[in-house]
């Protein structure tokens, strides 16, 4: 092990005594990060503090705080395209889907985790061959069967498909969490002489809360955040969610600075607030939802 | 238990047939469709490997293939590359290490379509972010969207928002290394850089083939950045498969054909995370 230390290459002593040893190196590696941090806060900050300007002073002024503050970005967001409306529909739908994933998620859940049967093995394999499959190769037949159903553009058309898609994640990683649950609190409640319903809804459930929050965390920000389906599936005016509407919004209004950054700033904002709040909760279910199809 | 069996059946039956109908029906008739000839919603032709061999003569398929891949490229070797530099940096030190992980991470949470609409204000000609600062500067504007640059124009934003990702995960890998080993290299002398290309590097590296493998299937499916932002232009320079299938299926209602292109991505996608598990060698499962 020694001779190996010895045998440093040049560029290793460089590091070294340049780098993690010296006064320089930490000044370095904080100068790195913090232009990082400023990459990723600063363009909101500007976003932000424009959206309270007339378009006009954006063009002329763009880095000076607003003089003059004013609402009527945000009022022509509400007025001319009707963003509140796409607020709802995102709240609707995403609220749906995360409602549904958790719901079936978690009893197909508990049965994988808790129980065995001969078919187990072979669901496991298909729940995770299932991440595999990105949205693109499901919705040409998605959309012919919703228009069957004469579904296009009405909430259910988004809060499906989505619902499917989400499902094998939120099994995975919900039952991987029961799994670890010991075995005691089960057989306690056996004697108890609970039903299995029971004991899903008095012991498993209430135990595996904090899994139930990661998963539903992260399927929220996924389904809100899917321009994609959303604009195959729900892209008229009355249904469709915040994402849609953007992107409407950098085609038809992309000349309005003023209503462009408000509309940013409506979307980002309160998905901030709640990462803040969320923060841990966020984060694992992120890691943990890595290979989300 | 008795009546364990119908507790399976009915506890498993919702999420399984919600899943069957809408997630794996789906995906086998997607297969199907991509050998008909469906345009609009009432001519559907079965035309055999006709769309394929419409695949390997279209230009802009293949245009859009090379640039998905170049992205891929881009994308493999920057966010996986920067997220490592970042989380050896934020391990390395002792303060603010809370406010580094929190203004990496949250532009992950910020939806594609916004961080889109967010690079067009950034980009644009007239006023935007860039062209003010280099006006302050005294240099003219910079038409940023032009055919050569494009491409790299939606390839920043998309490595930018993503770098978070991965950078908490291989952050998190280097924390589970358990203190003695550290102390252990300490006695053998071994600190700082070298620590990280011998110790820490070598130790994390089945994390690192995990990212690996996201980001290359990631980058296949990357959709809303570039349809805001260019729209797959100016003259399809910066058109990827994800924009051009979304193109052929929903507007120009070529659906068979966009059915075809949603088959090709999944093939080029599961050939390349197979590949790069067969090349790395590895043996751990992609699912955590």
């Amino acid at each position: 092990m020694r001779t190996e230390v010895n045998r440093l290459t040049f560029w290793e002593k460089f590091q070294g005594r340049f780098f993690s040893k010296s006064k320089y190196g930490k000044l370095f590696i904080y100068t790195i990060l913090i232009i990082w941090s400023i990459s990723t806060i600063f363009p909101l900050v500007w976003v932000f503090l424009n959206s309270f300007k007339p378009s006009r002073e954006i063009i002329t002024d763009t880095f000076k705080l607003p003089t003059d503050p004013t609402l009527q970005n945000y009022i022509n967001a509400f007025d001319t395209i009707d963003i509140g409306r796409s607020y709802l529909n995102s709240f609707i739908m995403s609220g749906s889907v995360v409602f549904f994933v958790l719901f079936f998620g978690g009893l197909a859940a508990f049965v994988m985790a808790r129980l065995s049967f001969r078919l187990r093995g072979a669901l496991q394999t298909i729940l995770v061959m299932s991440l595999l499959i990105p949205a693109f190769a499901t919705i040409v037949p998605v959309y012919r069967m919703m228009i069957d159903l004469e579904l296009v553009n009405t909430h259910l058309a988004l809060i499906i498909p989505q619902t499917a898609g989400n499902l094998p994640f939120a099994i995975l990683v919900i039952s991987g969490y029961m799994a670890t649950i010991p075995k005691e609190l089960e057989e306690a409640s056996l004697m108890d002489g609970c039903s299995r319903w029971k004991m899903f809804t008095k012991v498993f459930l209430p135990v595996s809360l904090p899994i139930f929050g990661t998963v539903g965390t992260f399927v929220f920000l996924w389904s809100y955040n899917d321009l994609f389906t959303s604009l195959v599936l729900v892209e008229q005016e009355h249904v469709r969610p915040i994402v849609v509407l953007l992107s409407h919004v950098s085609s038809q209004y992309g000349t309005d600075y003023g209503l462009m950054t408000a509309a940013i700033a409506m979307t980002v904002v309160p998905v901030i607030i709640f990462y803040l709040f969320a923060q841990k909760t966020i984060e694992k279910g992120a890691t943990s939802g890595a290979v989300k199809g | 238990m008795k009546g364990d069996r119908l507790v399976i059946f009915l506890f498993l039956a919702p999420a399984f047939l919600i899943s069957a109908i809408f997630l794996y029906y789906p995906f086998f008739e997607n297969i199907v469709q991509s050998f008909y000839n469906t345009d609009g919603f009432f001519n559907s032709k079965f035309i055999g490997w006709d769309n394929y061999k419409r695949l390997f003569e279209d230009e802009i398929a293949i245009g859009a293939t090379l640039n998905s891949l170049e992205l891929m490229l881009y994308v493999a070797v920057f966010q996986v590359g920067i997220a490592l530099v970042l989380a050896v940096m934020v391990d390395s030190i002792k303060h603010g290490v809370r406010f580094f992980r929190t203004t990496f991470f949250f532009p992950i949470v910020i939806s594609g379509a916004a961080i889109g609409l967010l690079f067009t204000l950034i980009y644009n000609h007239r006023n935007g972010l860039l062209n003010e600062i280099l006006v302050r500067l005294g240099f003219d504007r910079v038409l940023w969207l032009t055919e050569q640059s494009s491409l790299y124009m939606v390839a920043i934003p998309t490595i930018w928002s993503y770098v978070g990702f991965y950078f908490l995960i291989i952050l998190t890998a280097i924390e589970k290394i358990p203190d003695d080993y550290y102390e252990a290299a300490n006695l053998e002398g071994i600190t700082g850089f070298q620590r990280m290309t011998k110790l820490t590097i070598p130790l994390i590296v089945s994390d690192l083939k995990t990212c690996l493998v996201l980001a290359i299937t990631g980058a296949l499916k990357i959709f809303e950045l570039v349809y805001i932002i260019t729209r797959g232009g100016p003259a399809r320079s910066s058109e990827v498969l994800g924009t051009y299938m979304y193109q052929k299926a929903f507007n120009d209602g070529a659906i068979g054909y966009g059915a075809t292109l949603a088959v090709l991505m999944v093939v080029i996608g599961l050939s390349l995370a197979f590949l790069t598990n067969k090349l790395l060698g590895n043996k751990d499962e992609v699912t955590y």
